[in-house]
């Protein structure tokens, strides 16, 4: 038995090392912090892990221990086949656990409250729309008049304010190396607060399955350095413009090589910088499921199939 | 549940010590399985009431264009006279008046069930006729499922009390038909609890 | 599927079987649904020509499908749950090996074994069938058999429900079944999250089958719930106080209070959404004020009791087979009532904690995520309390011990990646990646299944007269634990790696390693299936060594030991008079534990009826029909319903009486038996001298 034991123990020891220590530019774990929530994230879960340790490692270290003692074949301590309750016994055996739960709850407390993804980092967040649509991201950035697929851009430093919502069935958002993640639903809006700390390249991802093309589901979030975001949105412009047209084409089931094929762009994976048409465009996706304009922006209904064909 | 009238409204009495048992057994079941109706009901009157609100009115019909509360009040007399009614079942049983009485009263609650089934349906036909329609929007979609599934049970009611008639008839008063009677008698009752829950939630909150 | 629907065949037409598929597309894809869809036709033309060739038939119905006997029915549960285990083993294997060769890229197709589609399907009918198929059927099965011989009691409270609950779980699985061959199944996973399941984004027959299968088997649990609650508080033997039961019993009793309360919520929210995709309600729709986070509370109002229905009844075998081979009391049986019922209560008041993410505020995440913690403290107790039964004790290895010590190493990493994903903070990370994937499986499989598996081999000479093969127990038992830890330790670290759940294809070669691990594990898993059906086999054929007719092979403490195993249909000859809580135990002090009653008395027992099956088959008919929009026959099945109920009400059905002097006749054979076989001792418990007679001068405890 006590391979089993210890192959459970190295697996649990390699996970941290092996998650941080993973290869390639791209990073997509909360143990690769690049921002202060996914850092604080990664810090309660070690946290956690260390006090459950407690009532644990009794267990690991404890039934090999009776039943190598204890065993039939060849015992070696006592035998008290009578013996089926001992006061301070119990007392330890409920005491302990509410203790290590109070702890953990107040941490539990304490951290939930600070990482609510509600809450802005700081003054003047950098206000940025997600729509959700099958098998690809919008994102908006009503300010700076941009919108692109599949690629969140964001500053050093400043705080962002994501805003989301979908205009198909319910996802879920996460850029793990910067924040946790939240649902996206239609007609409905979620905010996710976060800030990067440094420079990089995040991989950011839909986890709520919602069809053939979700594995494919992925964008990138570049963190830059405020200089080269502020030439990031200037030359936003010589793209295709973001206007019912074009959205209605990328509402369609397509993942972003197919979308792109669809809007008459190289079929890659490389995401797409529109100009913004509209200002108000997510309320008005938004608005769609409550008495908006439900017809209006590629309708509400299933979204047809790429032209270029997704399909089974 | 122990002690000399283990069910009063049955004249098992002493002598019948293991009908007794078996009564306690299958009615204690039926209490059981209608403890796991109502948090069927429980759910729906939860989601009524969360879809109660302009964004689950969806900008279709809501309490106020298609409710008559006349209508409800009928529904409610006819109801609740009803489970009075099935007193008259419980104490022809008690007193041993016969099959004839047991069966009367027994219509009289069917007539009554059918009275409230009747304005019940009318009131659907003419809310339906106004756009209230279940498929018009997440509140109508509650109000007839909560409804509707109370309007279901009623429904099964009167067939129980036809298939019960039919077990009189066939098998005689047997302790087997008395037990099952008394069943029917928590299950009649039932529905009324119900019904207060869906007047006050469903229909008086609204309006309130 | 064609565009119309026909009267009489609905929207079926030759286009819908997997075979059909593979003509027009071949592929791994396409040909792995073919093989799979062909296993299930020849393995049932291969059972139907078994039992022609055994005339077999006759016995079938006779004795199996129109019984009422609990024993039976628990046998015929367990059965169904070991064969669907066998489809969910294989699913898992299939999908793990098409993970580690979906490596792909953003811009290309995906690749890999199976299509997309196909893996979703994998993923769903996987989930449903191990949650409702196998883990309920396997404690729902083992509580039949089992809690009526504890408590002292001849059958279950309703004999004839009993059967028809059996008939509605068969039904539901067997819908699950056939769609393997006719039509696709749902791809919204076990959950079947509106909206993507709702009629505009899942049209067809594949969220229906489901729909219909947890319709109809859950009716049956929950009707199984009120059997089990009235039979625990009417149909105790005399003197079997609340606090004598034994701990399997409470557990039992915890499981029933959950079923009747929890069931309806999975009934409510499944009806909704089979109105809106049937009749264009708009409950979790995304236009015309539908919402889906009403779906989500609701199936979780159900989906976290569930959890701990699944785990209770492992509890209760734990507590059992710890005292048993440690031939010792149980530790703390007053905490383990306390506990099992904690767990039961607080199983309801957590739900909201999975769907952390849902945009729902902080306070309501730090409410539901302490009250999750909170479970773990009634867990942790119970953990330590068998392992004081443990100490100071003469443990025997056998097999339900392997299992027990697996459980123990495996089942407190699953506490704590459960005590991580309490944590709303680190929830919204890892939610809804394979570190979640890992941690259900890491608690379900341990718990659960081990728990099953152990119950199941210790319960066996009980139900058959033979012991199982303690060699091959042990080999099941180690392979079932390192299938374990080799395909579900990687999730956990994918999990952390940022590797989503139910994903058909990844970019990061970087997972492809731990995929590896994990694939491998699944073959281990494959190899504990053929090793658990060989253990079946081998010890079938050795049954004459293996025979323990005496009944009592662990030198046990509790009721049901005291009669010959295989058990006769009416368990005890005379209702037994409990005195004490280990009421066989405190008789093996006493002396004479095999004296015989003073007298005997005819036997009322229900009588055979095929009114379960035919249940079963009028409800199976129903929700095939349902599915495929065959409407002649779905009214026809939904009043045969009524129907049958009403016919057999209409009946005067005597009970079948077993005469005083047959059963005395019986009796007497086993106490002549028992004295005649030789005593074994507890070293001898896994040779051939262990006849079921223990040597009860060793007993202690």
């Amino acid at each position: 038995m006590s391979w089993a034991r210890l192959a459970a123990g190295c697996l649990l020891a390699l996970i941290a090392t092996d998650a941080a220590l993973a290869s390639g530019a791209l990073q997509q774990s909360f143990l690769q912090p690049m921002g202060p929530v996914a850092q604080e994230q990664a810090t309660h879960l070690m946290r956690v892990v260390g006090i459950t340790m407690i009532v644990i490692l009794p267990v690991l270290v404890g039934v090999p221990l009776i039943l190598w003692r204890y065993r039939y074949a060849k015992p070696r301590g006592a035998y008290a086949p009578e013996w089926e309750f001992s006061g301070k016994l119990e007392y330890a055996l409920w005491g302990v656990p509410v203790l290590i739960v109070i702890v953990l709850a107040s941490w539990l407390w304490y951290s939930t409250q600070k990482l609510d993804p509600y809450q802005p980092l700081g003054p003047d967040p950098l206000q940025v729309q997600a729509i959700g649509l099958d098998w690809k991201w919008v994102f908006i950035y009503p300010a700076e008049g941009i919108a692109t697929v599949d690629e969140l851009v964001v500053p050093v430093g400043r705080p962002v304010e994501l805003t989301l919502t979908t205009d198909t069935v319910m996802q879920s958002l996460l850029i793990a190396p910067l924040t946790g993640q939240i649902y996206a639903m239609p007609g409905m809006t979620t905010k996710l607060n976060f800030a990067a700390t440094r420079t990089g390249e995040a991989e950011g991802e839909n986890t709520q399955f919602n069809g053939d093309g979700f594995g494919r589901q992925k964008f990138t979030l570049r963190a830059l350095d405020p200089v080269d975001y502020i030439v990031w949105t200037a030359r936003g412009d010589n793209g295709p413009t973001l206007d019912e047209a074009t959205y209605a084409t990328l509402r369609r089931r397509t993942v972003l090589a197919e979308a792109r094929g669809d809007l008459g762009l190289e079929k890659n994976a490389q995401p797409i910088v529109m100009t913004l048409g509209q200002a108000d465009i997510f309320q008005q996706i938004v608005a769609k499921y409550h008495g908006g304009e439900a017809e209006r922006w590629g309708g509400i209904g299933l979204p047809q199939t790429g032209a270029t064909g997704a399909g089974k | 549940m122990s002690g000399n009238g283990l069910y009063p409204g049955l004249n098992l009495g002493a002598t019948h010590g293991e009908a007794h048992e078996d009564a306690e057994k299958t009615v204690f079941g039926f209490w059981v399985f209608l403890m796991s109706d109502l948090i069927i009901f429980g759910i729906l009157f939860a989601s009524y009431a969360s879809y109660l609100d302009p964004v689950g009115m969806a900008g279709g019909p809501g309490p106020k264009d298609l409710f008559d509360l006349t209508s409800v009040a009928i529904q409610t007399a006819f109801l609740l006279v009803g489970g009075i009614a099935y007193a008259g079942v419980s104490l022809a049983l008690k007193y041993d008046q016969g099959r004839a009485k047991i069966i009367t009263w027994l219509l009289v609650c069917a007539v009554l069930g059918a009275g409230f089934l009747f304005f019940e349906v009318k009131d659907f036909i003419a809310q339906a006729g106004e756009g209230g329609v279940p498929q018009a929007s997440g509140w109508l979609s509650s109000y007839w499922a909560l409804v509707g599934l109370h309007g279901i049970h009623v429904f099964s009611g009167i067939l129980w009390i036809f298939a019960t008639i039919g077990q009189i008839a066939t098998r005689g008063l047997d302790d087997v038909v008395k037990v099952r009677l008394s069943m029917l008698g928590v299950f009649w009752h039932f529905l009324d609890l119900i019904w207060v829950g869906i007047f006050s939630l469903v229909f008086l909150v609204p309006l309130a | 599927m064609s565009g119309q629907t026909s009267p009489i065949f609905g929207n079926l037409d030759w286009s819908v079987t997997p075979f059909t598929d593979v003509l027009q597309h071949p592929g791994t894809s396409t040909i792995i649904g073919a093989f799979a869809a062909s296993v299930l036709v020849l393995g049932a033309i291969a059972a139907v020509a078994l039992f022609t060739r055994m005339r077999w038939w006759g016995p079938l119905y006779r004795n199996w499908l129109t019984s009422p006997d609990a024993k039976r029915i628990g046998i015929m549960y367990i059965a169904l749950a070991l064969i669907m285990l066998a489809r969910g083993i294989i699913e898992g294997f299939v999908m793990r090996a098409h993970q580690a060769s979906a490596l792909g890229t953003l811009a290309q197709r995906e690749g890999g074994l199976v299509a997309p589609d196909h893996f979703a399907q994998l993923f769903s009918t996987h989930g449903t069938i191990m949650i409702f198929f196998v883990a309920m059927p396997l404690l729902i099965g083992l509580i039949n058999f089992v809690l009526p011989q504890q408590l002292g009691a001849r059958d279950m409270a309703f004999p004839v429900l009993n059967q028809v609950s059996l008939g509605l779980t068969a039904a539901g699985a067997a819908l699950v079944m056939i769609s393997l061959l006719v039509g696709d199944f749902g791809t919204g996973g076990w959950t079947m999250y509106p909206p993507y399941t709702g009629k505009i984004f899942s049209p067809g027959e594949g969220v229906d089958y489901w729909l219909w299968a947890i319709l109809i088997s859950g009716m049956g649990s929950t009707l199984t719930g009120m059997n089990f609650a009235v039979t625990i508080f009417k149909e105790r033997a005399p003197g079997m106080h609340f606090m004598r039961m034994p701990l399997f019993c409470w557990t039992s009793l915890c499981v029933a209070i959950m079923l009747i309360y929890a069931m309806p919520a999975l009934t409510v929210s499944s009806a909704m959404l089979a109105l809106d995709r049937y009749a264009d309600f708009h409950f979790f729709t995304n236009e015309a004020g539908g919402n889906m986070m009403n779906y989500a509370n609701i199936f979780w109002m159900f989906g976290h009791p569930e959890v701990y229905i699944l785990i209770l009844p492992a509890f209760g075998v734990f507590s059992e087979i710890s005292s048993t081979f440690s031939g010792k009391r149980l530790y703390g049986y007053t905490s383990l009532v306390i506990a099992s019922m904690s767990i039961a209560v607080i199983s309801f008041t957590v739900w909201l904690h999975h769907f952390f993410t849902m945009g729902q505020s902080a306070a309501v995440n730090i409410a539901f995520g302490i009250a999750t913690m909170v479970i773990g403290i009634p867990t942790g107790v119970k953990i330590y309390d068998w392992m004081a039964t443990m100490w100071r004790g003469r443990v025997r290895i056998t097999t339900p011990i392997v299992y027990l010590t697996g459980f123990f190493l495996l089942f407190v990493i699953g506490g704590l990646s459960g005590i991580i994903l309490a944590n709303p903070s680190i929830d919204y990370q890892v939610h809804n990646s394979t570190f979640l994937v890992a941690h259900f499986h890491n608690v379900i499989i341990p718990g659960v299944l081990y728990g099953m598996l152990a119950g199941i081999h210790y319960w066996f000479p009980k139900a058959f007269g033979f012991r199982l093969s303690e060699t091959w127990g042990r080999r099941t038992a180690f392979l079932f634990v390192g299938g374990f830890v080799f395909t579900f330790m990687p999730l956990y670290v994918l999990g952390l790696m940022g590797m989503p759940r139910r994903s058909p294809t990844f970019q990061n070669p970087d997972f492809l390693p731990w995929m590896y691990i994990a694939a491998f594990g699944g073959v281990l898993m494959l190899c504990a299936l053929a090793s658990l059906i060989w253990t079946f086999w081998t010890s079938y054929r050795h049954r004459a060594a293996l025979a323990v007719p005496g009944g009592d092979p662990w030198n046990g403490s509790t009721l049901e030991w005291s009669t010959p195993a295989p058990v006769p249909e009416w368990t005890f000859p005379c209702i037994p008079q409990v005195t004490a809580r280990h009421e066989w135990g405190e008789r093996k002090r006493a002396g004479d534990p095999w004296k015989a009653p003073a007298e005997y008395t005819d036997i009322e027992m229900p009588a055979n009826t095929a009114h379960g099956l035919l249940i079963a088959i009028a409800t199976f008919a129903f929700g095939f029909a349902m599915v495929w929009h065959i409407w002649w026959l779905a009214i026809l099945g939904v009043l045969a319903i009524p129907g049958l109920v009403i016919f057999r009400a209409m009946r005067i059905i005597e009970p079948r009486i077993i005469p005083a002097a047959e059963v005395a006749e019986a009796d007497g054979r086993f106490r002549q038996l028992v004295a005649s076989l030789p005593a074994a001792t507890r070293a001898d418990e896994e040779t051939e001298r262990n006849r079921g007679v223990p040597d009860i001068a060793e007993f202690a405890g």
